[in-house]
């Protein structure tokens, strides 16, 4: 099993100066864009990226091309990238920002040369004060180059890139908070419908959101042709992915490879193995939302679509491993108290539920848990999130209520003996 | 302390790269959190001035977001992760370190206004679990000893830039890629050390 480059390429080779425009220019950099440019064909672009088959990175693996197929027509459109990236374990988008930030720009370029945009926002999560710099740094070499601002390359295409901060709230990440966000608004997400930013998005304007490896993967796409894309990876999952490993693997990092592998390859051949050559006993397929797989279940493989037949999602593509000394109530509390943290508080069901479900696990890894304990955290959790089903049911407006009520059903399916074992069968008396 | 005119004019600068003017208000927050520490009472009647919008309207996006800070912060910002896989890598004996050494609860600022203390959810440095962020550069790889020195590094030093190539060098362990490059831009102040201006040359086309 080896990794098929074709995002990190760059940055691999030149692991100094994979930043600079002038590393990014002599290994066939804004050659996608000029040859878009000569052509002058927008519909030829959005039908490559269409053939490629491609899914949306962020998350929820949306195709893409159908995405930027909705686009409504109007005067003023725009483009958002989503670099909110937050969901714990995830740490691709941080590389592809800080090392090859001229890679996002040329996507955001063709992409709004395509959809006939003149102006993009790179929303950039406020903790990625490193990954901003280097991004805000690129935008201006690309405004010096003539790539961007007024008749871009001597054509009549013009764009111009704001690269925006976020300020620290993870459900910016959810596109239409990330929308309201760049409004200068609450980061609340918003009610649906209307369902598509494609249709009425920032500033009620048709707006296109996508996520930062999506779009730095447009300039391959242009130059190889979609045909091409589409024939790495497996239907349903084409192209390459980033996958970020990290738990107690030996060797943590980002790995980029053709989607269809299976888990256990995965661990083991980049990973190297499990810390201390312990095993497995439960693992996280894309990200803190993802409902968990127990060791027994390595053979999955890693695809959009196997691993929602499995019952979770490949998500944000974080896989985290957990060795068999992990004391999982630990590890759920934590992922409760993320999202318990990151709520917005607008509807009821997550804003208390997320929260009374990280005070009873506290109590519980405390020690002074009570029986009755685990049917209050399964009442709780049907309230957010209603038949505990996978994909979740929702009582609220976004999905980050239910991905709070994935760690508690991954412990109570799978483990429930470590959450029992916890409770004391005698209650102590306390004055 | 109300706002200096090279102030407003940056603020007027940042306001002119959106469409409206409202999309303003983030960065125009984080100007007022670089001048004085915090959002100030007389940061926000400014804010609301320039944006159009009503004070509330400016308080309420603020509290809204956990980097907008309501006090006044220490030079150094200590924001260490306890997400899961920092978790699973015993991050809570990195938060007992520093908590030990700067003897601040969760939120809270030293007297002498040197470290502000926080537990934070995911920075995206899993790969390199345990991290911590000072200033909103990040550190990987961190033990509890390594914390320590840090910490006492700072306290010693006080350098005006924090770097994060520099503290990663120091007291750092395992990264999440290794790949690096290096370079010596920084923070100074515990808003992300980055320039709102210059983005867009040519506006309103």
């Amino acid at each position: 099993m080896k990794e098929t480059l074709l995002l990190t390429k760059h940055m691999r080779e030149y692991p100094e100066d994979s930043h600079l425009i002038e590393t990014y220019e002599k290994n066939n950099g804004y050659r996608a864009l000029k040859k878009v440019l000569k052509e002058d064909n927008p519909e030829d672009v959005i039908n490559e990226i269409k053939n490629s088959n491609i899914r949306g990175r962020g998350g929820a693996g949306f195709p893409t091309g159908v995405k930027w197929g909705f686009l409504a027509e109007n005067e003023d459109r725009y483009l958002v990238i989503n670099g909110d990236e937050s969901e714990p374990g995830t740490f691709k988008d941080r590389i592809l920002l800080e090392r090859d930030p001229h890679q996002l720009i040329e996507g955001v370029i063709i992409t709004c040369f395509a959809s006939n945009i003149k102006k993009a926002f790179i929303y950039i999560r406020g903790e990625y004060a490193k990954p901003a710099r280097r991004v805000q740094d690129a935008v201006k070499q690309a405004y010096e180059k003539g790539y961007l601002g007024n008749n871009i390359l001597g054509t009549n295409f013009s764009l111009d890139v704001v690269v925006h901060l976020g300020a620290g709230a993870y459900i910016c990440g959810e596109e239409t908070a990330l929308l309201n966000s760049l409004e200068g608004k609450r980061g609340e997400p918003r009610l649906k419908p209307p369902y598509f930013p494609a249709v009425m998005g920032l500033y009620n304007k048709p707006t296109l959101v996508n996520n930062v490896e999506t779009i730095s993967s447009v300039p391959w796409i242009v130059q190889n042709s979609g045909k091409e894309y589409s024939k790495l990876g497996v239907e349903g999952s084409t192209g390459t992915r980033i996958f970020s490993l990290s738990g107690h693997v030996n060797n943590p990092g980002n790995f980029e490879i053709e989607m269809g592998k299976s888990f256990g390859e995965f661990i083991d051949t980049f990973g190297n193995g499990i810390k201390n050559n312990k095993s497995v006993k439960a693992y996280i397929p894309g990200g803190a939302s993802a409902p968990w797989f127990t060791g027994d279940q390595l053979d999955i493989k890693m695809t959009i679509d196997d691993v929602a037949n499995a019952g979770s999602m490949l998500g944000s593509g974080a896989v985290v491993v957990m060795d068999e000394d992990t004391n999982l109530v630990y590890a759920a509390k934590s992922i409760v108290s993320f999202f318990a943290h990151e709520s917005c508080g607008q509807c009821t069901p997550c804003r208390e539920g997320t929260t009374w479900l990280e005070m009873i696990l506290e109590r519980i890894a405390s020690g002074r848990g009570r029986l009755s304990d685990i049917s209050l955290l399964i009442d709780i959790c049907d309230n957010i999130s209603p038949g505990l089903d996978w994909p979740p049911k929702m009582t609220t407006i976004c999905p980050l209520g239910p991905s709070a009520v994935s760690p508690i059903t991954s412990l109570l399916n799978n483990f429930s003996d470590e959450i029992t074992n916890m409770i004391p069968t005698k209650i102590p008396i306390t004055q | 302390m109300s706002w200096e005119k090279e102030l407003i004019d940056k603020a007027n600068e940042i306001i002119e790269l959106y469409p409206e003017k409202r999309s303003a208000l983030g960065p125009l927050l984080y100007l007022a959190q670089e001048k004085d520490g915090y959002i100030s009472n007389d940061s926000i009647i400014q804010i609301s001035n320039l944006v159009g919008i009503t004070e509330v309207q400016v308080k309420s996006v603020a509290s809204f977001y956990s980097m907008y800070k309501e006090e006044q912060t220490g030079k150094y910002l200590l924001s260490v992760c306890k997400s899961i896989s920092c978790e699973i890598n015993d991050s809570r004996s990195v938060i007992d370190s520093v908590k030990n050494f700067t003897g601040l609860e969760n939120y809270e600022t030293d007297n002498d206004k040197v470290f502000t203390f926080e537990e934070v959810e995911c920075i995206g440095a899993c790969g390199g679990a345990p991290a911590v962020q000072v200033n909103y550069e990040t550190v990987e790889g961190l033990t509890p000893e390594k914390s320590l020195q840090m910490c006492e590094w700072l306290k010693e030093e006080r350098p005006e830039l924090v770097v994060a190539d520099e503290l990663q060098e120091k007291f750092g362990g395992v990264k999440s890629f290794d790949w690096a490059i290096k370079d010596n831009t920084g923070s100074s102040y515990s808003v992300p050390g980055f320039q709102n201006i210059g983005t867009a040359k040519e506006k309103n086309l």
